[in-house]
């Protein structure tokens, strides 16, 4: 009997929900018995966090400054000196690109101070006209890739321009120039480090997956205290949130290289450095691109969280026309905002591509062709600024910048496809709805909520102990009692049924089509670039509609988080099909087996560990959106941080709701992960 | 890496300030030309009396800087002097961390604008054309009327769909509980403004009876919106204030705070923006330009000041 357990994993989880259900029946629900809830012994942290924040950042070693605007010397305190000096940095590098593209006075103030920049107004930095800008940006992708790249850098310049946008789409693009690259090298340096030494991985796998994880809300309180408000708090929020994939891209390319190349690479007198940079990175390149793709992914979704914290552009833009329900307008913004991504994403990988050209003996005009026709451009383009100074007398410079809002738009079409949405499919939604919630979601959420603690403690680490051993239930266990030990156990409960729900949605849809997809090049490629679109479009712009059709409930919540989570399901299912060898297709299809049953028995089971991951991703993506479902309107944890931002001790608050946050999914990413290294393992992959 | 001592510190930083003054001069009884930072944040009204007060600042000669920033996070920005002032602090929705921000030192309350505002729960006034619950807008008509207002997961009973908990915490669960209630009605909290508005169009749409959190002056004022009259605010009615929590919500201020180093760094401006006062009407007109008249929000601003210099000159001389 014992025997038969220890063999069959199946029947350990029978046993395992048997004992679960039992306790759920067993416990009875009252509040001083610590099998149903455990006391909050944790309460303090939140304020603990805060106090010791606010002694940091304004008690800790002062020291005297001189302010000169009110004559007076003031104790500061050394750490909020040195977080500002970062800030004024960065600040100054945004500042910098946004006067290049828009001109202003800021770059110059910084030298030579507002007194002297009051006095002499002729000192301002003229902006380039959007016509050169456009004209460069073509340039580039034609010298990156071709005419074809150049023909879509283009495009997408003049859409923009010619839609109004220029302005803002040219201040979020002067930040997020400054926010990818720095994430890039950031998460390139932290990637090599950890490549190099194990503890530096075993520290860094942890935290990434917090970083990952923990909603941005929860960071933005702690980044306004440090770093102040403004652009460069938004740069810094989403430097935060974007490298952690580059960091895990890095690291498991480098781990790809075959020990083959490296030690030639050593035979022909490497020094370390020239190793790593001239055997190991370009080696490990295409996993490192794809954490490239990432980061302006990232970079690009944190746009409208970032203007919270002051980050001008598109993002404060769609707020505020979201604000009063302007969809038409809003789609428009978002949809530069995935232009912006979308370019930038193809010119980085059209120029990590690129081959080094090694002619010799050019002329001097075949070596500089290319700035010689950015030069033509340039004079073209002021040539025509001034020109389109005598035709556009009376308004706007149209030729010069074009200015916000007063571009052609297509808002009243948008907004007329909306309401026909509206009046086509709201009575048999609405049906479908109640039905939703009152027989699947309210039952769901009070199932879980009934749920004595001893038993998802039984549950989660009896998985964790299947799947992993003593360690991992040990590691579950830990996550858990961290949260049981806050006040929140119940929100968070609530928290985990909604993404319960929504991982079951996604995984299924993604699952499904990403198989679909993966049959075909063409349509594998096709659905990738669906999964971009998703990822950066910001999500905001469809909470409305959703909000139309299904209310403020927590079907809308839902969907929001199905429709961003489903993108790494979907992904990671396309790329695992996609990599099973295609000897082993034909070998299978020699055996006699039909479509169906190849993908069953073959491809299935092959890239199941891919898959596993992607399911992973889909927990932690699903996570990271419980904050947008707050601003539908949620009593689990994402309320309460969203609330955070004006409590006393919303830097403490927000900081502990966001690592419960994270600990729900990094307890699951525990048991995910052991289990498809496991399975890795079981077929010969690792 | 090894610190430097704070006493090689304090001499550098020192030094800095020394030819710091040398540079910058004399002691300046004027203001600052350092930027006034204003925050921008995400409704018309607010959007343009921020590119109004800065017009004014900078008719004043001084420099102005518009940074977006969330609405309930600014406060503390002001605090630590990255935001200069904030000139729409409504009671009921910001008061919470305005008063936290006080409390900690770092902001001042520069004043108060004439227009009062009220922020309560109301209904769309064809709620109460179609009559879907006779007798509003008095409150006790809520007494018999909750079936027209129930949702899918309201349980049976009607819905109040109030504004994020960030607002007023447990002000609506606790008033439907002392006005006896709390059987026929429950308290669902939205996520932010913009559900408030899809509840409203939705609603209206559909047909459906709707109550919800709303605050006037506001760009639903034109589209008619009655707000439910309870029994009358009085100084503690409230279950936080130790009241018995049967009242309304009183007639709110419309306060303007800044950073405590303003009044030095730019006496004249600091003293403009004390006077500086709108009453609600003016409100109402700076946001019927964009609201209504679908101007851009800084052209917007540059028609209200040039329309109404008699209004805002006296107050920068």
């Amino acid at each position: 009997m014992i025997e038969a357990l220890q063999n069959r994993k199946y029947l350990q989880f029978f046993l395992l929900v048997a004992v679960f259900l039992l306790l759920c029946l067993l416990v009875p629900q009252s509040e001083g018995n610590w099998l149903w809830r455990l006391p909050p012994l944790l309460s303090q942290l939140p304020i603990i966090i805060n106090n010791s924040v606010d002694y940091m950042m304004f008690e800790w070693w002062p020291i005297e400054v001189y302010d000169p605007d009110i004559e007076e010397y003031e104790q500061k305190p050394l750490l909020r000196e040195i977080t500002r000096g970062i800030s004024g940095v960065v600040l100054f590098l945004i500042e910098l690109v946004r006067e290049i593209l828009l001109g202003g006075v800021k770059t110059i103030v910084t030298f030579s101070g507002w007194d002297w920049a009051t006095e002499n107004q002729w000192a301002r930095w003229p902006a380039l006209p959007w016509t050169v800008v456009a004209g460069g940006a073509a340039i580039l992708g034609y010298a990156l890739s071709g005419i074809g790249l150049a023909v879509f850098v283009g495009a997408a310049c003049v859409y923009i321009a010619i839609f109004g946008q220029w302005e803002p789409s040219m201040q979020t693009l002067s930040f997020v120039l400054i926010a990818a690259p720095v994430a890039i090298l950031l998460g390139l340096a932290l990637g090599v480090w950890g490549y190099k030494s194990k503890r530096v991985e075993a520290v860094l796998n942890p935290l990434l997956n917090v970083a990952q994880i923990v909603p941005h809300f929860s960071y933005l309180i702690p980044v306004m205290v440090f770093f102040g408000i403004g652009d460069h708090a938004g740069a810094i929020a989403t430097i935060i949130f974007a490298t952690p994939p580059m960091v895990r891209l890095t690291i498991l390319g480098l781990k790809k290289v075959p020990p083959e190349v490296a030690e030639a690479g050593l035979m022909s007198g490497c020094s370390d450095w020239q190793l790593l940079r001239q055997v190991l990175i370009p080696t490990a390149r295409r996993d490192i691109l794809i954490g490239v793709n990432q980061v302006i992914m990232q970079c690009l979704a944190m746009v409208v969280i970032a203007s919270l914290i002051g980050a001008k552009g598109l993002g404060n833009d769609l707020l505020i026309a979201l604000n009063r329900l302007r969809i038409g307008l809003a789609l428009e913004i978002g949809i530069c905002i995935v232009l912006i991504a979308i370019v930038l994403d193809r010119l980085s990988l059209a120029w990590a591509n690129k081959q080094t050209d090694y002619f010799a003996d050019q002329s001097f005009r075949e070596r500089h062709k290319y700035s010689l026709w950015f030069l033509i451009v340039f004079v073209a383009g002021v040539v025509l600024a001034w020109l389109g100074s005598f035709i556009f007398r009376e308004g706007f410079n149209y030729l010069y910048l074009i200015p916000h809002n007063k571009g052609i738009t297509t808002a009243a079409f948008w907004q007329a496809g909306v309401d026909w949405i509206w009046d086509t499919f709201f009575y048999s939604l609405k049906g479908f709805n109640e039905w939703l919630i009152v027989e699947v979601l309210i039952p769901v959420k009070n199932a879980y909520l009934a749920m004595p603690v001893v038993a998802t403690f039984t549950l989660a680490m009896g998985a964790g102990f299947i799947v992993g051993g003593i360690r991992s239930a040990l590691i579950v266990g830990f996550f858990l009692l961290f949260i049981a030990l806050t006040e929140w156990w119940d929100r968070a409960l609530i928290t985990s049924y909604l993404v319960t729900m929504a991982v079951l949605i996604s995984g299924f849809i993604g699952i499904v089509v990403g198989t679909l997809c993966a049959q075909h090049a063409a349509s594998s490629r096709f659905i990738l670039t669906v999964c971009d679109t998703f990822q950066t479009f910001p999500s905001f712009i469809y909470l409305i509609p959703v909000m139309m059709l299904f209310g403020v409930t927590d079907t809308s919540v839902l969907i929001a988080i199905v429709v961003y989570s489903t993108i790494p399901a979907t992904r990671y299912t396309v790329e695992g099909l996609r990599s099973v060898p295609e000897a082993l297709h034909d070998a299978a299809s020699m055996s006699g087996v039909n479509r169906l049953q190849r993908w069953l028995s073959v491809e299935l089971p092959l890239s199941f560990p891919h898959m596993a991951l992607g399911i992973n991703q889909t927990v932690v993506f699903a996570l990271s959106m419980v904050i947008i479902g707050a601003m539908i309107g949620t009593d689990d944890l994402g309320q309460l941080i969203l609330k955070s931002l004006s409590d006393k001790a919303g830097v403490g608050n927000g900081l502990v709701l966001g690592f419960c946050v994270a600990f729900i999914g990094l307890a699951i990413d525990q048991i995910l992960r052991t289990w498809a290294n496991q399975r890795k393992q079981a077929l010969g992959m690792e | 890496m090894k610190l430097r001592t704070p006493k090689t510190l304090r001499s550098l930083v020192v030094a800095g300030c020394v030819s710091l003054m040398s540079i910058t001069g004399a002691a300046k009884a004027a203001d600052s030309t350092a930027p006034i930072v204003i925050p921008i944040h995400n409704w018309s009204s607010q959007i343009v009396m921020a590119y109004v007060i800065g017009g004014m600042f900078e008719k004043m000669g001084s420099n102005v800087e518009y940074v977006p920033a969330d609405a309930q996070a600014v406060y503390e920005s002001i605090r630590n002097g990255d935001v200069t002032i904030s000139h729409e602090v409504w009671q009921s929705t910001f008061g919470k961390s305005f008063y936290n921000a006080m409390a900690k030192g770092g902001v001042i309350d520069a004043g108060t604008h004439s227009a009062t505002t009220l922020e309560e729960m109301g209904v769309p006034t064809w709620v109460i054309e179609k009559n879907l619950c006779p007798g509003l807008p008095n409150w006790e008509a809520l007494k018999d009327c909750h079936e027209n207002f129930t949702t899918a997961d309201s349980g049976g009973k009607g819905r109040w769909l109030e504004g994020p908990q960030s607002w007023h915490g447990d002000l609506m669960p606790e008033r439907l509980e002392a006005l006896g209630l709390a059987d026929k009605w429950t308290v669902k909290f939205a996520g932010g403004a913009d559900a408030l508005w899809t509840e409203l169009a939705s609603a209206k749409k559909e047909g459906r009876g709707t109550i919800v959190f709303n605050w006037t002056p506001n760009f639903t004022d034109a589209d008619g919106f009655t707000f439910i009259e309870f029994p009358e605010y009085t100084e503690g009615c409230r279950i936080a204030d130790g009241g018995d929590g049967k009242c309304g919500s009183p007639k709110g201020w419309l306060k303007k705070a800044a950073n405590y180093k303003f009044p030095k760094t730019h006496p004249a401006a600091y003293t403009a923006f004390t006077k500086l006062d709108f009453s609600t009407t003016q409100i109402g007109q700076m946001a019927a330009l964009v609201d209504t008249d679908k101007m851009d929000h800084k052209d917007a601003a540059a028609k209200w000041l040039a329309d109404n210099e008699d209004v805002w000159m006296p107050w920068i001389k």
